[in-house]
């Protein structure tokens, strides 16, 4: 995080989120009884751990300048493929890393697919998300609970935290996945390249990296970012369904550029994804707080707030130019 | 008419696929054909094809100026404009008989929320540049949520009969009156790109925007106006469905609409990079499609797998739209190097 | 030259690409501790030579030695260790990361399994010190100006231990205190003993700091020379095929008298200038005038004529059409005050290569005529025949597909695309470039049949002659600034290649 601050104008950016979800926080605390807690920001994690490990995948696809829309479909296929291995009784150690395997594969086709066949990455990853979604139905068209001990074990699991507070395995896999991802991105070549091309696929090219590789591998990392986001999810929703994590992608995306990802490729920071994601956790618990509003508000509020951040990055650029 | 020209004309291969789908639906539909008449029109599978296709249509006329456009072009929130614009009908009309509001009125406030929403799609790619297909997706996931909030979260019913008419009682020669509304839509559309330079300007730009630019040609302006319109035949596409279902339902109207008509538009034979678009090419596609989704339903496949098998389906035809580009560059490069070493010749002896 | 062993030899090297033959025997030598220019016009081959050498492009024959041995690049990086690397004009770095990593990106320190930021750090700071460049390296690339990028490209190139060093037009985006101290630093890797090829088109600075000079034409080597024997205006004959001698007797065709006393100006441009791009000029053409703009490649010629077109905007300066100031803020505000832009880069600003010969000739009318209104199909045919026969277009038919055409006749479609908006001022840019002799000559006839009738064009050739014959006044262009004017009788290629190199009689 240290290393992340350092860089100036993305530190703008971060100092922008944060203020936002200051402000937020401080007005709900005052008009809502019982929201100024610690309780009501480990709340916020809980319920948007999956989100947090998509967008962090989300977050590496975007630096590169790329697009992945198949991040929902892939969290609700990894839910049902678990559920339907499990409910044959076959246990959580194969189930788990399989379905991490099969997410990773979907996204390395993307990859493949958009490199060698130079097509669009959304178009390619709209394919993919149909595909996924399908899938799921296809394996069941209704709900099916997990009821594994492990896995009922394992979501039941409170850490204590701060005060009275407490956070679940959940939580502490995402902000594992964070650490993991500040690394893989600020301490490893693949994630300089990834950064690297994203900034300037020809120089990073006539540099000698390793192109085609880089893209590639992105997209399987994406796809394995949201096989695990999809284990995460299991462990919450204890169920797999065919409509899980609808419109997951709009959020993931956007949780990374309010948290200072550009989406034209070359700049963002894992640890503004993650303020991101806490901006739409606190939109989401504000609505909860309210009662009147409808859940679909937080879409459109973070339709709305995404919409203000693409145009003020736009405005930049050009400015820049 | 020698064979050549029939091969090689753009609504061939279109055709072709249709034929294949319609072979493929008699197959396991032997009434397909059968048309019956009943309460004074026509009736049979063959009309519901029609009459369910026609909202398709409607997208994909859209869809395909848009793509080709070019620079990427693309609208990927038309399914939740046609959530918001049964949304708006049904608000309006506020489950009565005998709605305050005609008809005329509710029609043209639902169209005009459409053109709105298509206007802020094109604001955002032509004056800010955003990529088209995330300025689309804002609405695509933000837009239904409007739906519901129009909609109150709740399935919203239409009980104005006048309004039937439109999409599921409305027949005229015996033909849904749906089939009649895409009709003229697509003919009105067809007139005006020839008739104006509308076409011409379209496929300049989706071929070389900085050409066009320095021709004196209005790139944004004409950018701005595909997604306007494209919102429009959204709009339009869900009054129909609207009036179909008797319903609004914000959830599920429209729903993974924007792919089956991605998939009509490249069927069809324009390309997804733009340029050059083909607008019957459309009308064929998303009248295979519906064929597609219709065999499909009968043998009792779902709609979610559907979407699983058309998504197969589009990687197939990138497959074969790339296999067949890569062909053709290696024959054409075969032939040029043997022109050009002959032009190397020739060059060397003038110098 | 000292008697040091080469450290770089290039023999006979040949290069063809499809339809084109890039390079043909060409041969160089680099010795240790020099810096050597590169030069040559449009399609002299420069560039190609340069790519082969890094190994962006493979060569049909000829070899390649470094220090004595065989080489044969196959790729950047393969070329980079051996120690061959180059600097581009784009820098083609990544402007999102931050200096010291941009050095040491592909190579990065490792330690423990972690990149070992402050070792690179420290360094990327001692690199570039050796060029006297002190910033702060953990700063992104894109905070710096252009001028500190190239150091620290070309700090990079050294850092991979170069023994060859190829910079590509490095001064392009540079003011002169910036170009001050890029020669500062060749000079210092110089008398380390760097061999350096210097690419650029601007002749003073080749002059400045280079030791020996090589001219390419066509593809082909003109030959080396030792800087000292070769003066300016040698170099430009060298360049431009012609021997400067020859020319002593041709004199302008044209006897034009200025017509100061009638009100005639069609455009004045005052003081325009683009911030890197072209320093602050006037310009003005008459009605029916015909004005050139001479000059070597990246003169600045065609940045002029896209300033008046409205392509790109001045950040100085007014112009004023007719006496009016207008605000020439896009092409289609020029074609509305009666201008017209015949781009010399007519695949990328030109055709629209997906449609008919006949729907590339009245694009620009009908975009001046709006959507609206139409030019029936039958006029669009009868336009596009009369001046498929009037330019002598080679075509099956107005229903051919322009990429179909020859470039030749393609530019010809361009130029009937212009002629039809009947233009006041018709700006043509390489207009016979690829043209077939006789057809050179019918374009030339036209222009200037149309500026007797009224029409002022504004006229830009690579080829003297050309606009010998063609304009009434030529402007001459070196190293981005209008420096000097010809009229009437003065115009000829002796002085034109004259003013080029530096001052006029």
């Amino acid at each position: 995080m240290i290393k992340e601050l350092k860089l100036k104008p993305q530190y703008v950016t971060l100092f922008i989120t944060l203020s936002i979800f200051t402000v937020l926080f401080g007005i709900s605390s005052v008009k809502f009884d019982g929201f100024f807690s610690m309780n009501v920001i480990m709340n916020l994690f809980i319920d948007n751990a999956f989100l947090l490990v998509t967008a962090l995948g989300m977050t590496f696809v975007l630096i590169i300048g790329g697009i992945d829309l198949s991040v929902g479909a892939v969290i609700a296929l990894v839910c049902m493929l678990s559920a339907n291995l499990l409910s044959k009784n076959i246990s959580p150690f194969i189930v788990i890393p399989l379905v991490i395997i099969v997410a990773g594969l979907i996204g390395l086709a993307h990859g493949l697919f958009i490199h060698y066949m130079k097509l669009e990455p959304f178009i390619v990853t709209l394919a993919g998300m149909y595909f996924a979604r399908g899938l799921t139905y296809i394996i069941n068209g209704d709900t099916i609970i997990i009821d594994n001990p492990f896995y009922t074990k394992v979501s039941q699991i409170t850490v204590p935290f701060f005060g009275d507070s407490f956070i679940n395995v959940n939580v502490i896999v995402a902000f594992l996945m964070l650490g993991i991802s500040i690394y893989i991105a600020h301490y490893t070549k693949f994630g300089r390249n990834v950064y690297a091309v994203g900034g300037n696929e020809q120089s990073a090219k006539m540099m000698g990296l390793p192109v085609a590789r880089t893209k590639i591998m992105v997209y399987a990392l994406s796809g394995i970012y949201s096989g695990i986001a999809g284990i995460v999810f299991s462990f919450y929703m204890l169920s797999g369904y065919g409509l899980h994590a609808n419109g997951v992608e709009m959020d993931a995306i956007a949780s990374a550029v309010i948290g200072g990802t550009l989406l034209t490729g070359g700049v963002g920071m894992m640890a503004g994804t993650l303020f991101g994601v806490m901006i739409y956790g606190i939109i989401q618990t504000i609505i909860m707080f309210d009662g009147t509003l409808s859940s679909w508000w937080t879409k459109i509020a973070l339709g709305a707030l995404l919409c203000i951040f693409i145009v003020i990055q736009r405005l930049l650029v050009v400015k820049k130019k | 008419m020698n064979i050549k020209k029939i091969t090689e004309s753009r609504i061939f291969l279109p055709l072709v696929i249709l034929g294949i789908i319609i072979a493929f639906n008699v197959i396991f539909n032997k009434n397909f054909f059968n048309i019956t008449i009943k309460d004074g029109h026509f009736f049979g599978s063959l009309i519901d094809v029609l009459n369910r296709s026609t909202y398709l249509m409607l997208l994909a006329i859209g869809l395909t100026l848009v793509i080709a456009t070019g620079g990427g072009g693309i609208d990927i929130s038309v399914g939740a404009i046609v959530a918001i614009s049964g949304a708006v009908s049904a608000a309006l009309f506020a489950e009565s008989e005998t709605p305050s509001m005609g008809i005329g009125v509710v029609i043209i406030i639902a169209l005009l929320v459409s053109m709105i929403f298509g206007a802020w799609n094109g604001f955002l790619v032509a004056k800010i540049g955003v990529q088209p297909v995330v300025a689309t997706l804002i609405l695509m996931v933000a837009g239904r949520g409007i739906a519901q909030l129009i909609t109150d979260g709740q399935i919203l019913y239409i009980k104005y009969p006048t309004f039937f008419l439109l999409g599921s009682s409305g027949y005229v020669l015996g033909l849904p009156l749906s089939i009649y509304i895409a009709g003229s839509v697509f003919l009105l559309t067809m007139i005006i790109l020839k008739k104006t330079a509308l076409g011409l300007f379209i496929e300049s730009i989706g071929c070389n925007s900085t050409s066009s630019k320095i021709a004196g040609i209005n790139v944004n302006k004409i950018k701005f106006f595909t997604y306007v319109f494209s919102g429009l035949c959204a709009g339009i596409a869900g009054l129909l469905i609207a009036s179909n279902v008797k319903s609004a339902d914000a959830n599920n109207a429209g729903l993974f609409m924007e792919l089956d008509a991605i998939l009509a538009v490249v069927i069809g034979g324009t390309s997804m990079k733009g340029g050059r678009f083909y607008l019957p090419g459309s009308i064929i596609g998303a009248l295979t499609i519906q064929c597609l989704t219709t065999t499909m339903y009968s043998v009792g496949v779902s709609p979610y797998v559907m979407t699983f098998v058309k998504s197969l389906v589009i990687v197939g035809i990138f497959f074969i739209q790339s296999e067949e580009i890569r062909k053709i560059i290696q024959n054409k490069r075969s032939k040029k190097n043997k022109n050009i070493s002959n032009k190397i010749i020739v060059k060397e002896e003038i110098a | 030259m000292r008697e040091i062993k080469p450290i770089l030899q290039m023999n006979k090297i040949c290069k063809t690409f499809p339809g084109v033959r890039a390079l043909f025997n060409v041969d160089l030598t680099l010795y240790p501790g020099e810096i050597h220019a590169l030069m040559g016009e449009n399609g002299a081959g420069k560039s190609t030579l340069i790519k082969v050498l890094t190994g962006i492009e493979s060569i049909d024959s000829g070899e390649v030695y470094l220090n004595g041995e065989k080489i044969k690049a196959k790729s950047t990086k393969e070329a980079q260790s051996l120690g061959i690397s180059t600097v581009y004009q784009e820098v083609n770095l990544c402007p999102n990361l931050s200096v010291a990593e941009n050095i040491f990106i592909g190579r990065e320190i490792i330690k423990n399994g972690v990149i070992d930021w402050k070792e690179i750090n420290k360094k990327a700071k001692i690199t570039l010190e050796k060029i006297n460049i002190k910033i702060d390296v953990t700063r992104t690339l894109d905070s710096y100006s252009v001028a500190v990028q190239q150091m620290v490209a070309i700090a990079r190139a050294i850092d991979i231990s170069a023994k060859v060093l190829i910079l590509d037009e490095p001064t392009s985006s540079l003011d002169n205190d910036e170009v001050e101290e890029l020669f500062n630093t060749m000079n210092k890797l110089k008398s380390q003993g760097m061999a350096i090829v210097f690419v650029t088109h601007f002749m003073d600075q080749v002059y400045r700091v280079s030791d020996r000079i090589t001219v390419l034409r066509n593809g082909e080597l003109v030959g080396s020379y030792p800087i000292s024997d070769l003066p300016k205006v040698q170099l430009v004959g060298k360049m431009i095929g012609k021997e400067f001698d020859e020319l002593a007797d041709i004199h302008g065709n044209k006897q034009v008298e200025l017509k100061k006393d009638e009100i005639n100006v069609f455009l004045e441009a005052i003081g325009i200038s683009n911030k890197g791009v072209i320093e602050k000029f006037d310009f003005n053409v008459d009605k029916g005038e015909v004005v050139g703009l001479a000059g070597l490649l990246g003169s600045g010629r065609t940045e002029i004529v896209r300033l008046l077109y409205g392509v790109d905007r001045n950040d100085t300066g007014n112009i004023n059409i007719k006496g009016r100031t207008v605000n020439m803020k896009n092409p289609i505000t020029a074609i509305k005050n009666g201008l017209s832009f015949c781009s010399e880069n007519r695949k990328t600003e030109g055709i629209v290569d997906s449609l008919t010969v006949r729907e590339n000739i009245i694009l620009a009318l009908q975009a001046k005529k709006g959507i609206m209104n139409t030019i029936s199909r039958k006029q669009q045919e009868e336009i596009a025949d009369k001046y498929i026969k009037l330019l002598n277009i080679k075509t099956s038919g107005s229903e051919q597909l322009i990429k179909n055409l020859s470039g030749g006749n393609q530019q010809k479609v361009l130029l009937a695309r212009w002629l039809i908006t009947e233009p006041e001022l018709l700006i043509l840019d390489e207009p016979t470039r690829g043209i077939d002799v006789g057809a050179k000559a019918e374009i030339q006839k036209l222009i200037v049949e149309l500026a007797a009738k009224g029409m002022s064009v504004i006229f830009i050739s690579s080829e003297l002659e050309e606009m010998v014959r063609c304009c009434d006044r030529v402007n001459v262009l070196r190293d981005r600034e209008i420096i000097g004017q010809l009229i009437g009788i003065d115009i000829n290629e002796h002085n034109i290649m004259k003013t080029i190199a530096g001052g006029q009689e």
